[in-house]
């Protein structure tokens, strides 16, 4: 079916193909419709809800209809739209929705119980009983009603996101785009020219027009081969811009290897970008709107331009024998058109009584279509007159019911169009997007002529705000018909009557929401699903509107459009989410021990973007337990090594360094000694605890801070803006350290023992005493070293520069083990600070004070801190608290979980008799019992209380002594000894 | 969206970190009374117009910046330093 | 006797050549983050000169060539690399050794732009980021430094824990690039 001469595909080039199983063949330049039109195919879908038999209805993105599933297995592709999908050699496309095949699909069923399954159906229907819906009706419709169906399985496909930047973003290459990048580009202007097709033209490769005296597909051509020469502009085909955001930013999604089986190593298959302009010319064109009459929606009824387009850019005869019907001049293109290629054209059917006349085929005016007869494929129309209906035998309707600018980008922006009563359709409302001109048949200017001559001028525009001289460029002769319209949405009579072809909504559908008193155009989107499909009723919504206005009585403008949000076509999520899948999900931080962690195969958890060892398993032991109660051991028995260079590090510099940070702490370091360290407890400005931990001073004005792993870029962020917010008048800069030194713990009674086998110069408890600080000399590099502990044990962290922190790592483990020590992970690391009740984030966890966790007096009264007023508020002090203690089992269960509720002993274990609750628990292998901390009403009052521990979700109930939450060394001898 | 960071120039909204009302520069003395430290830290405005708001350029320099700009129409107003905006 | 031997942030994680561009770690850089005093930025800027060559960078910009650079890295620092800093710049600035806190690696190559496009949100096309302009960017989900240092050549810098994710990210950007041909 295909015209000889005709269309701009390449006939050199046959390109085989396959459809639902059967090989087919095509040209160079097809799309799945249009080589599946040429091969005779007219069923190519099945509609969502009535699974009625469909074919393709328009020839571009907006397609409701053909959609078909592309490839199969993990890579398959849903819900493409044939209109848009180039064939290559090994195309392999299915149809959706049907079974167990298109052509007999058990669930046409619906389509004869169509007077139950209206608009609402859902909500009336399956509303009793209650029950029902999750587990019967729902998972039952969405079977029967549906399109396209994922595979499962991982996406094999790359995908990738990228930026662009340019003074002027032009959105679609047709004749007003092209103008616009001709006139932009001879300026010098950075111009993006992005269009959705894979060629530029717009509808000039549709159509039959002359431009400058050329074909208008050989206007185009010289036109993209002078755009092409320049550098300044960048070409970007099969792109769709699909948003419009604040600040002139965009985003497009370029459809980078749809056309083609080939998948280099590492290519993606589509570009999600992320264009940012300064200025935009939105010359998107217009779509085609049906018109709605019963039985509207039959294979072989297509809009009169995809009839154009198939004919003139793809050489398809549409039909053995056309009809035409419609409300504009446009069926008259059409029909010459078709005339022309020598197809036969059975009748034109024009609504207007005074449509022109032609001599070349009979006009029946005033008439319009009231039916339509063949399953499968149009066989007859039926035409109403006044002087009666008449039957034509008809295998292709061009139907068209005038055309919608493509408004819809510029209301991302909360922009509502304009209703422009001489053209029956909404305009662009100037301004709506900041920086952005229309331009073109989106404006609402449908000659050729008009196209052209509004591409330059908004170029113009456009250059002019950007400070750049627009050459003079002469608007190319072009038609210029007038665009003569009469309102013509729905054809009266009894029958369905399409509007949204893809969630099979109808006329009839509309007039009984309205009836329902549905009034909200809003509303009526929701209750229909009119326009919520896919499409997004791009060439529905008007029609549907226009219905409702009729049966509200009111206007088109006063009913209002729903609103038009991004994206303007579909965006697959793996296209939006691209590169961020697996490793690239977030930054991996690794520490400089981690290689020989894994290798000791030690289970890693994050903590934050880091990975630390949990433990490290040694042969035999089969559960974490194991290696945790061993490490601990070790720790409390030898020596034990653990990285700790994860925690935040920040240098502090200059001569307000010790004002700065008695500002940031409850408590002074302007008095501390140099070569010491102190425990630093920062709050919010809410009275809350932030964070904690030890703060150095290595010098008169520097101080090395430390802060929690997980805090680490909230404290720097907390200190910045301090300093840049609340005292830039202090001289004081802060620079991370974190990532300079590779710092171990070693912890121990042989922690000294091990580190003068390493240190240049041996210490001792005179040089090193408990909180001391300073450089150190180890196997010949500068170091640092502090005698800080987080075990309770006699400790040190020990810091290298990183690039030797592998290397450090190493030695300190052989050494450890040859004192019959060895490394611990993160779990031994836990149990050893809860033994000695020492606080983490499970308690700081931003609603607890310095007074509830036991160190009110840390708030230093001799000066101001940020969190001070607000830490004296009288609710913040007062009795009846929930304050830090620790638990220990006392009853039969020796259980204890971080989670659980605190009730008093005989008290009904309900939320009006809650008393606290548990923030850490941990097995003690020192005391050979589970320990608990946790916060309690009053705690620190009621040591040697009972209380009871219930964790409601598990089950557990458990009597706990409260004790002082130090449970180990409550002397702290050991730290100094 | 995007912010003019007052070093680096126009970026990409997603390069700021965003705190709140620029209210939280304004701290009282500690002996202020109760009402202008509620005020302070919990008080806030949520206005339909032009609204100072403070951001920090994590993604970028680590300035702490005074965005002024309007809800309704998406327009920025205004950047500040931080260190220079205190009123 | 033991030893301790260093090593750098993408030990055998480079070079890597994917295409026309490669990427290569820039090993052994000696880095200082110098941060003025206040009031003494001409002062420093003055000695920077003296002692090393180049003037303290201005915003967005770096100074001196290959083996002594000064990045702006913000509004309060800016990195020397390659020189150790002389003592004279102590008076002026606080000055913090960060050689082993950075990921250093140089990009380089025909479309190496184009690769840089995939992952950092800031327009680095020649025609407007010159050799010698630098940005504090991210670089896909990570915090850097990205400075043109050549007509097709750029240093990045990333934390050093974050040298594997750098690679992971930059050869995912020039396979999608280098495949397109």
């Amino acid at each position: 079916m295909r015209i000889d001469g005709k269309g701009l595909i390449d006939r050199t080039q046959s390109i085989p193909f396959v459809f639902d199983g059967v090989g087919y063949s095509g040209y160079s330049g097809d799309t799945l419709a249009s080589a599946l039109l040429a091969n005779g195919v007219r069923l190519m879908g099945r509609s969502f809800k009535y699974h009625r038999p469909r074919g393709v209805l328009t020839a571009g993105s907006e397609e409701p209809n053909a959609l078909v599933t592309v490839g199969a297995g993990a890579a398959q592709e849903p819900n493409v739209r044939a209109t848009m999908q180039e064939i290559y050699p090994g195309l392999d496309a299915h149809s959706q929705n049907r079974w167990p095949s298109l052509n007999f699909d058990v669930m046409g069923i619906n389509d004869l119980a169509a007077p139950f399954l209206g608009a609402g159906f859902y909500y009336k229907t399956f509303m009793w009983p209650k029950s029902f819906w999750e587990k019967l009706y729902e998972p039952v419709i969405r079977r029967a009603a549906g399109l396209g169906a994922l595979s499962g399985q991982d996406n094999p496909d790359k995908y990738e996101s990228a930026y662009a930047f340019c003074d002027l973003l032009i959105i679609g290459a047709g004749p007003a785009g092209l103008m616009a990048a001709l006139v932009a580009g001879r300026a010098g202007a950075d111009v993006i020219l992005a269009d959705e097709n894979s060629r530029v033209g717009g509808r000039l490769l549709a159509e039959s027009y002359e431009v400058d005296g050329k074909p208008g597909p050989v206007w185009v051509d010289e036109v993209l081969a002078e755009l092409a020469s320049m550098d300044n502009v960048r070409i970007m085909t099969r792109t769709t811009v699909a948003g419009a955001y604040d600040q002139g930013t965009f985003a497009a999604l370029e459809r980078v290897l749809h056309h083609t089986d080939r998948r280099p190593n590492g290519a993606p298959l589509e570009t999600y970008w992320r264009i940012v302009a300064k200025r935009s010319v939105l010359a998107a064109g217009a779509l085609e709107r049906p018109v709605a009459f019963r039985n509207n929606d039959r294979p072989g009824i297509m809009t009169a331009g995809a009839v154009r387009a198939y004919l003139n850019r793809w050489g398809v005869r549409p039909g053995r024998n056309v009809t035409i019907f419609g409300n504009t001049d446009d069926i008259h293109r059409t029909a010459r058109d078709l005339l022309d290629a020598g197809v036969h054209v059975a009748a034109v059917i024009d609504s207007r009584h005074d449509a022109p006349l032609s001599d070349d085929y009979e006009v029946l005016r005033g008439a319009q279509v009231c039916g339509t007869a063949g399953r499968k494929g149009l066989e007859a129309i039926t035409v109403r007159r006044a002087s009666g209906e008449d039957r034509i035998h008809t295998d292709c309707l061009a139907m068209t019911g005038g055309w919608n600018p493509s408004v819809h980008l510029t209301c991302h922006m909360n922009g509502r169009p304009t209703w422009r009563r001489e053209i029956e359709a909404f305009v662009p409302t100037p301004d709506a997007v900041p920086g952005m001109i229309t331009a073109g048949a989106c404006n609402g200017s449908f000659s050729t002529f008009a196209c052209l001559h509004e591409g330059i001028s908004a170029a113009e525009s456009s250059l002019s705000e950007l400070g750049l001289k627009a050459p003079k460029v002469a608007v190319p002769e072009a038609e210029d018909t007038p665009y003569v319209i009469s309102q013509l949405w729905a054809v009266p009579g009894k029958g369905r009557a399409w509007l949204d072809f893809q969630n099979d909504v109808t006329v009839k559908d509309v007039k009984q929401a309205a009836t329902e008193n549905f009034r909200s155009v809003e509303h009526v989107k929701r209750y229909t699903t009119q326009g919520m499909a896919t499409d997004q009723g791009k060439n529905s919504n008007v029609a549907a509107l226009a219905v409702l206005a009729d049966a509200t009585g009111r206007g088109i403008p006063e009913t209002g459009t729903t609103t038009f949000r991004p994206p303007y076509a579909p965006i697959a999520i793996a296209a939006l989410g691209a590169g961020a899948e697996g490793a690239g999900f977030k930054p991996q931080r690794f520490t400089t021990s981690h290689k020989a962690t894994a290798a000791r195969k030690a289970p890693m958890i994050e903590a934050g973007l880091w990975y630390r060892p949990s433990y490290f398993p040694k042969d035999g032991e089969t559960t974490w337990r194991q290696s945790c109660d061993r490490e601990v051991n070790m720790v409390r028995q030898t020596v034990g090594v653990c990285d700790v260079s994860t925690l935040g590090k920040i240098d502090i510099q200059g001569p307000d360094a010790g004002a700065f940070l008695d500002f940031v702490y409850t408590n002074m370091f302007s008095t501390l000694k140099v070569g010491r360290t102190r425990y630093g407890l920062m709050l919010r400005e809410d009275g809350f605890v932030m964070d904690d931990g030890t703060t150095a001073r290595l010098g008169e004005t520097h101080y090395l801070m430390t802060t929690t792993t997980a805090a680490a870029g909230e404290v720097m962020k907390h200190l910045e803006f301090v300093h840049q917010g609340l005292r830039p008048d202090l001289d004081v800069s802060f620079t991370s350290v974190t990532e300079q030194w590779a710092q171990f713990a070693v912890a121990g009674p042989k922690s000294r023992e091990l580190l003068n086998d390493l240190l240049d110069t041996p210490i001792d408890d005179e040089s090193w005493p408990f909180m001391a600080c300073g450089p150190i000399s180890v196997l010949g590099v500068q170091g640092r070293l502090f005698r800080i502990s987080f075990s309770g044990e006699h400790a040190y962290e020990i810091a290298v520069p990183a690039r030797y922190g592998a290397s450090l790592f190493d030695i300190l483990t052989k050494k450890a083990e040859a004192l019959g020590g060895g490394l611990y992970g993160m779990e031994a690391l836990n149990v050893l600070r809860i033994e000695k009740g020492f606080i983490t984030h499970s308690e700081i966890h931003g609603r607890t004070t310095a007074y509830d966790i036991g160190m009110g007096r840390m708030v230093s009264q001799k000066k101001d801190c940020i969190g001070k007023t607000m830490s004296e508020r009288p609710g913040l002090e007062e009795p009846g608290r929930e304050r830090l203690v620790g638990l220990k089992p006392i009853g039969e269960s020796r259980e204890l979980l971080a989670g659980a509720h605190l009730y008093k002993e005989e008290a009904e274990p309900v939320r009006t008799n809650d008393q606290g609750y548990v923030t850490s628990v941990c097995y003690s292998p020192t005391l050979e019992t589970m320990l608990g901390v946790g916060f309690l009403a009053d705690g620190p009052d009621r040591y040697g209380e009972v209380v009871k521990m219930v964790d409601h979700l598990r089950g557990v109930t458990t009597l706990c002594e409260v004790v002082n939450p130090v449970f180990f060394d409550p002397e702290g001898g050991r730290v100094r000894g | 969206m995007r912010i003019t960071c007052p070093y680096c120039g126009e970026r990409d909204r997603r390069e700021f970190y965003y705190r709140g009302a620029a209210v939280d520069l304004d701290r009282p003395a500690p002996d202020a009374d109760e009402a202008a430290w509620d005020d302070f830290v919990y008080q806030r405005e949520n206005p339909a117009g032009p609204t100072r708001e403070l951001w920090y350029h994590e993604g970028g320099c680590g300035a702490w910046i005074v965005v002024t700009r309007n809800t309704m129409t998406h327009e920025m107003i205004d950047v500040q330093l931080a260190s220079e905006a205190q009123e | 006797m033991d030893k301790l031997v260093a090593k750098t942030p993408c030990d055998g994680l480079l070079p890597l050549t994917v295409g026309s561009v490669t990427l290569s770690e820039e090993e052994a850089v000696t880095i200082h983050s110098i941060s003025p005093l206040k009031g003494k930025q001409k002062a420093l800027s003055d000695v920077l000169k003296a002692a090393h060559g180049m003037a303290c960078p201005s915003a967005n910009r770096a100074t001196g060539k290959a083996g002594a650079r000064a990045v702006w890295f913000g509004p309060a620092h800016a990195m020397l690399i390659g020189p150790v800093p002389d003592v004279a710049l102590m008076e002026h600035a606080v000055v913090v050794d960060q050689s082993d806190a950075w990921t250093v690696v140089r990009l380089e190559g025909a479309g190496v732009e184009d690769v840089l496009a995939r992952v950092v949100p800031v327009d680095l096309r020649s025609s407007h980021f010159k050799r010698g302009h630098t940005a504090r960017t991210p670089l896909f989900h990570m915090t850097a430094s990205i400075t043109r240092v050549g007509e097709n050549a750029f240093q990045i810098m990333v934390f050093r824990s974050m040298a594997k994710t750098l690679v992971h990210d930059l050869r995912r950007a020039m396979e999608g690039v280098a495949a397109r041909g």
